[in-house]
């Protein structure tokens, strides 16, 4: 640790600090090795090691060194510049330093923590950082740009991460739009009966929920309405929603349905898609009583007045609101936000890709979604579960892990379908009294309450047998098992392969992204793991941040979570966008380009590349001059890497310092 | 010995180009006759190299040396002007960064010499005789130049002063620098004596120039007919003139061809051919590498197309074989 | 040469996807070739092919390039721009010379860290068995020739003969 105020050879004084994060680096790298050779590199004016760079001590030596050494630049091998170089940034502004006079070395992610020949990695960060010293010579002093942040917010999905995170931002005093695609909000939890491990009725919890959204004065709630469209950046977010047309007048419509029963169709005869298809519905319908907004919408593929203009229109006489409007079309509506929450949930797996479990060839295989719907006192049986052919069932079987943990479908677990299929077990025992078989891997149980619930099964009579279900068959080995449906599995805790005739298969299916989540994700420029679920920032500091900064994630978008963990989340995301929204400014990264006019030729090269059109043509006509629009610029560079003539430069990423570290990485 | 200041011409691997540029100021050769006494000019003027070996060094006030290096004498005669000038100019795009004759530096020298001399349709040499740089005939030594192993622009053999861009350079540079020499007025160490800014600038088609070029293809200029109002780069020819220097004032796109990229690029770019291929081809029409490889296929010389006048300073220098 | 041959290869990853996929490999402690020497970009858009050939010309023995996958970029189409160039300047080192997946350009996107892992020990492992390129050597080697005539003329010494070829 050796300080060399007397050096001068003409260069800037550079100040290296190497970071042991405690043997997190310093367990593979040779600190001091680095450090010493960092002291014999130009310009360097003192190098020193430090067991923790991060800390106070850290950074308040580094603000001292700066100070005492008048150093002119910092840098600091440490770990990722993506977690700690504001922090170092704001250590060289405490010493007085124009924070834009750092660098950052990645020692610990790049390095340490993927290299296991010492002497290797040793070497490579002393390349790392002669880069690093050579490249920040040729920083300048930025300022960061402030811009103001729009208070308003957009929710998107309105399932009960979106309904929470929209009635806490809402709460706050802030304007929200909660867009939601389906007719009502409610999500998935809408369609359940009970929730574990409680077995609190889900509609008694959720729907006051749901009204408060629809009565908030700050909330303004679009359903039936996709985003179509977002442009802009963080606090300044300019979006295009897509109103599909309902064919009834939202705010006349007071959700009586009385046009239901006047429906030309006097049975219900459509697939009820609210009801899984276990029920029918009307062309003219509402998903469920509680429905929000309580209001009626028309199937365009179903309705004869849509479909060939011919109707009678029974429906629209009934209405003495006069809110039926055949005429009514898709419209897009615009609106500007500093935010972003989205919560556009999770689907359940396709338990038909798995054939062996006989999904949509046996009559008697359902869905856990199906049976959350056969066991629902508001759904199509009434709560009462009777099978399709009629009959009700004296022995049912549940099979765990449909469409999860299987390198066939996917890898994950869904997280919480041991607790939904304890759940069902215990709701069908109530209602049926049929000897009920869980099918299981083993049991997760990990929550509040969750093994405790699982011990209350253990003692309620239903049987649990370990090991994954092989097929379920409709042949029959015996006269037991004639008619039925028979479950053959390995039971791993007895050491045998068992037949067990049931009449009624629960398929517990996993948790999936949404089909279209690429779709969205791109459109709010986010990224996706490779399961497809949405990226978070950091899995463990910054979960419902993304890399976009003003976007943020809750709920099953982001990974398969249940019900508290969901909205949790969700208030998490309603903070971080209330921080930033409180704040009433962001401060954006410097690193744009610009362009010297005495330089650009006016080729016109750069104005199409760029992403934001932030570049434009200074004044029409002969000597017409490249200009870059410093608010609209991101700092992507790509303008600067295609000017011909090397006159665009980028703040942070100029040519100098790029080849000054190819230099730096190179020189033996 | 006159007291005017002593000014050298001499030429290395070149066409002969430069020297009719220098012809070219026409009148205003006369003038420059006057202020300067020419001590070496081998294209016009009859001087012995021994002539220049026997002055003083640093005697020469100015000494304009154009062509590529290429072989030992070249190399010899670089050398030996640099020790007897107070300012070596590099003079054209040949000097300046190897030019046309950097081209060979796409082959080795055996491959060559092998091509000249035995594979070239039309040769007839049976018994493959080359050149050797010493040889004894009937007790007579006779020697030749050596051929180096690759083209070399002149700073890469010796320091140079300044740089007069072109292949030629127009007589109105030529003559600029002159005055400014003559009147002591002179730039800093290696600046290139014409505008450091890119063709575009003094190109009378630039504003027929559309912003988003998207272009679906490359075409020569022999396969099309070319609209002599509009941008050529917009006509789908590969123009280097917003990769290249200007100063020329646009001469080959006034005369209805595309520019080459002779002046070479500005000061702010260190490879002209990289720096032409990375603005031009991000903003080509197709996003898939099957579309992308259709329209790069209409350049089938890349090397030949963007280092025309240049692969000598490009950042590789030559091919590896 | 004595020293074994161990490549130096320095990538460009944009901080998006790549360079997040390399801070991924390092939070799960995947182990890979400790080689490449990583250059931090927002885009690689922003990557100007006279990176890589001034990376070739200063000793590197491959080039690696990383960005997000297309349709992925986090400015749009960053992405496209660069795989354009990056077609072209491929014939351009293949017309120098260089070529047999020297260099190499990847999509990688920021949850998979993985590929990088990957990606790393492949090319590190194919410019292994390539050898050293060795550019500011070849230079050196290049401009001898040159060299022996400065010191003639320096020394005043008569011309050493040589015969051709």
């Amino acid at each position: 640790m050796t300080g060399n105020t007397e050096k001068h050879d003409g260069l800037p004084r550079v100040g290296f600090y190497i970071c042991h994060c405690g043997t997190n680096i310093a367990g593979t790298i040779d600190v001091a090795d680095v450090r010493k050779y960092a002291e014999g590199l130009p310009g360097v004016a003192i190098a020193r090691d430090y067991k923790y760079m991060c800390s106070d001590p850290g950074q308040e030596m580094i603000a001292a060194d700066i100070k005492k050494h008048k150093l002119e630049r910092l840098v600091v091998a440490a770990c990722s510049p993506n977690l700690h170089e504001e922090t170092f940034r704001k250590a060289a502004a405490r010493g007085g330093l124009n924070p834009f006079y750092f660098q950052m070395v990645n020692i610990r992610e790049h390095a340490s923590w993927v290299h296991t020949d010492k002497l290797a990695a040793t070497r490579k960060v002393k390349d790392l950082s002669r880069a690093a010293i050579a490249r920040v010579r040729f920083h300048h002093a930025l300022d960061k740009q402030r811009v103001p942040v729009d208070p308003n917010v957009l929710v998107v999905g309105g399932g009960i991460a979106g309904i929470h995170a929209a009635l806490t931002l809402a709460n706050a005093g802030k304007q929200v739009t909660l867009v939601e695609k389906e007719a009502t909000i409610g999500g998935h939890m809408a369609l359940f009966d009970k929730t574990f491990p409680t077995l609190d009725c889900a509609a008694c919890i959720l729907t006051p929920k749901m009204s408060a959204v629809k009565s908030h004065p700050n909330i303004k709630l679009w359903t039936y309405s996709e985003v179509e469209k977002v442009e802009g950046y963080v606090g300044n977010y300019k979006v295009q929603v897509k109103r599909k047309p309902r064919y009834v007048d939202e705010d006349l419509c007071v959700g009586c349905m009385e046009c239901i029963d006047a429906c030309v169709f006097k049975e219900p005869k459509f697939r009820d898609k609210f009801n899984q298809g276990l029920g029918k519905r009307k062309p003219v319908y509402i998903d469920f009583p509680q429905a929000t907004p309580k209001v009626v919408l028309v199937d365009p593929e179903t309705c004869i007045q849509l479909k060939t203009g011919k109707c009678k229109k029974s429906c629209a006489e009934v209405c003495d609101r006069k809110a039926f409007n055949f005429e009514q079309k898709e419209k897009i509506e615009e609106i500007k936000v500093g935010a972003i929450v989205l919560a556009t949930g999770f689907k359940t797996y396709d338990a038909g890709r798995d054939p062996n479990y006989g999904y949509g060839r046996y009559p008697g295989v359902y869905t856990a979604l199906e049976v959350e719907r056969l066991v629902n006192a508001s759904g199509p049986t009434s709560g009462e579960v009777v099978l399709r052919d009629g009959k009700h069932p004296k022995a049912v079987g549940i099979v765990h892990c449909v469409g999860s943990r299987d390198d066939k479908s996917n890898k994950w677990c869904s997280r919480v379908c041991c607790m939904y299929s304890l759940k069902l077990a215990h709701l069908i025992k109530e209602h049926t009294g049929a000897e009920v078989y869980n099918f299981y891997i083993d049991m997760r149980a990990p929550g509040k309450a969750y093994e405790e619930f699982y011990d209350k099964l253990l003692s309620e009579g239903v049987h649990f047998v370990r090991g994954r279900v092989s097929d379920v068959t409709d042949w029959a080995m015996t006269p037991e098992e004639e008619g039925r449906l028979v479950i053959r599995v390995e039971d791993t805790l007895a050491g045998f392969v068992r037949r067990i005739p049931v009449d009624m298969v629960v398929l517990s299916t996993g948790l999936e992204p949404q089909a279209d989540a690429q779709e969205v994700r791109r459109r709010f420029n986010i990224g996706c793991g490779t399961e497809g679920f949405f990226q978070e920032r950091h899995p463990k500091l910054a979960p419902v941040n993304t890399f976009t900064e003003g976007v943020f994630i809750a709920g099953g978008c982001q990974a398969p979570r249940d019900i508290p963990d969901t909205v949790a989340q969700a208030g998490a995301a309603a903070a971080e966008a209330l921080a930033l929204i409180d704040a009433g400014f962001v401060e954006l990264e410097p690193n744009t380009s610009h362009i010297a006019a005495e330089e650009c030729s006016g080729c016109k090269t750069c104005v199409p590349l760029c992403p934001y059109s932030a570049i434009s043509m200074e004044k029409a006509g002969e000597n017409a001059k490249a200009v870059i629009n410093e608010v609209l610029c991101k700092g992507c560079g790509v303008c600067a890497a295609a000017c011909p003539s090397g006159s665009i430069k980028q703040n942070l990423f100029s040519d100098d310092e790029i080849f000054s570290e190819i230099e730096g990485v190179l020189t033996k | 010995m006159s007291d005017k200041p002593a000014v050298a011409f001499y030429w290395c691997a070149s066409c002969g180009g430069c020297e009719e540029a220098v012809v070219d100021l026409a009148e205003d050769i006369l003038k420059v006759v006057e202020a300067v006494d020419i001590v070496l000019w081998p294209v016009a003027m009859d001087f012995k190299k021994s002539d220049i070996e026997a002055r003083p060094d640093k005697s020469i006030a100015a000494a304009f040396i154009n062509g590529a290096v290429r072989t030992s004498e070249q190399e010899e005669w670089a050398r030996l002007l640099r020790k007897k000038s107070r300012v070596v100019v590099s003079f054209g795009a040949c000097a300046n960064s190897g030019g046309i004759p950097a081209l060979a530096n796409q082959f080795g020298k055996e491959q060559i010499l092998k091509y000249v001399y035995e594979d070239c349709p039309g040769v007839d040499n049976p018994g493959k005789t080359r050149p050797k740089v010493k040889s004894v005939d009937e007790g007579r030594v006779l020697t030749l130049p050596e051929l180096h192993g690759m083209v070399r622009s002149l700073d890469q053999v010796i320091d140079v002063e300044y740089y007069l861009p072109g292949c030629p350079p127009t007589p109105k540079l030529i003559m600029a620098a002159v005055q400014a020499l003559l009147a002591g007025k002179l730039p800093p160490k290696g600046t290139v004596l014409s505008p450091d800014i890119a063709l575009c600038e003094e190109c009378r088609r630039k504003d027929s120039k559309p912003s988003d070029l998207s272009l679906t293809g490359f075409k020569r200029p022999h396969q099309v007919q070319i609209d002599p109002e509009k941008c050529l780069l917009a006509q789908g020819l590969v123009c280097m003139g917003p990769a290249t220097r200007g100063g020329c004032e646009a001469l080959c796109p006034g005369g209805n061809m595309p520019c080459t990229g002779c002046f070479g690029p500005t000061s702010r770019v260190k490879d002209q051919g990289a720096k032409f291929v990375s603005s031009v081809f991000s903003n080509i029409a197709p996003k898939d590498e099957k579309g992308i490889d259709a329209v790069l296929d209409g350049i089938p010389d890349p090397i030949g197309t963007f280092y025309r006048y240049g692969l000598s300073k490009s950042l590789l220098r030559r091919k590896l074989n | 040469m004595t020293e074994k041959f161990e490549p130096r290869i320095v990538a460009f990853f944009c901080n998006w996807c790549t360079y997040t996929a390399a801070d991924l490999a390092g939070v799960s402690r995947l182990k890979y070739a400790p080689n490449v020497r990583v250059i931090r970009v927002m885009c690689s858009g922003r990557v100007d092919p006279q990176f890589v050939l001034d990376a070739f010309a200063r000793g590197a023995d491959g080039v690696l390039l990383g960005g997000c996958h297309p349709g992925d970029c986090h400015y749009a189409e960053g992405n496209y721009k660069t795989l354009r160039r990056m077609r072209m300047l491929e014939r351009m080192l293949k017309g120098m010379g260089i070529y047999d997946g020297r260099f190499r350009l990847e999509w990688i996107s920021g949850a998979e860290g993985d590929k990088v892992r990957a990606v790393v020990n492949e090319i590190t492992e194919k410019v292994r068995a390539l050898g050293p390129l060795d550019m500011p050597g070849k230079f050196k080697e290049w401009d001898k020739e040159i060299e022996e005539l400065e010191a003639h003329i320096n020394q005043g010494g008569p011309r050493k003969e040589k015969l051709h070829v």
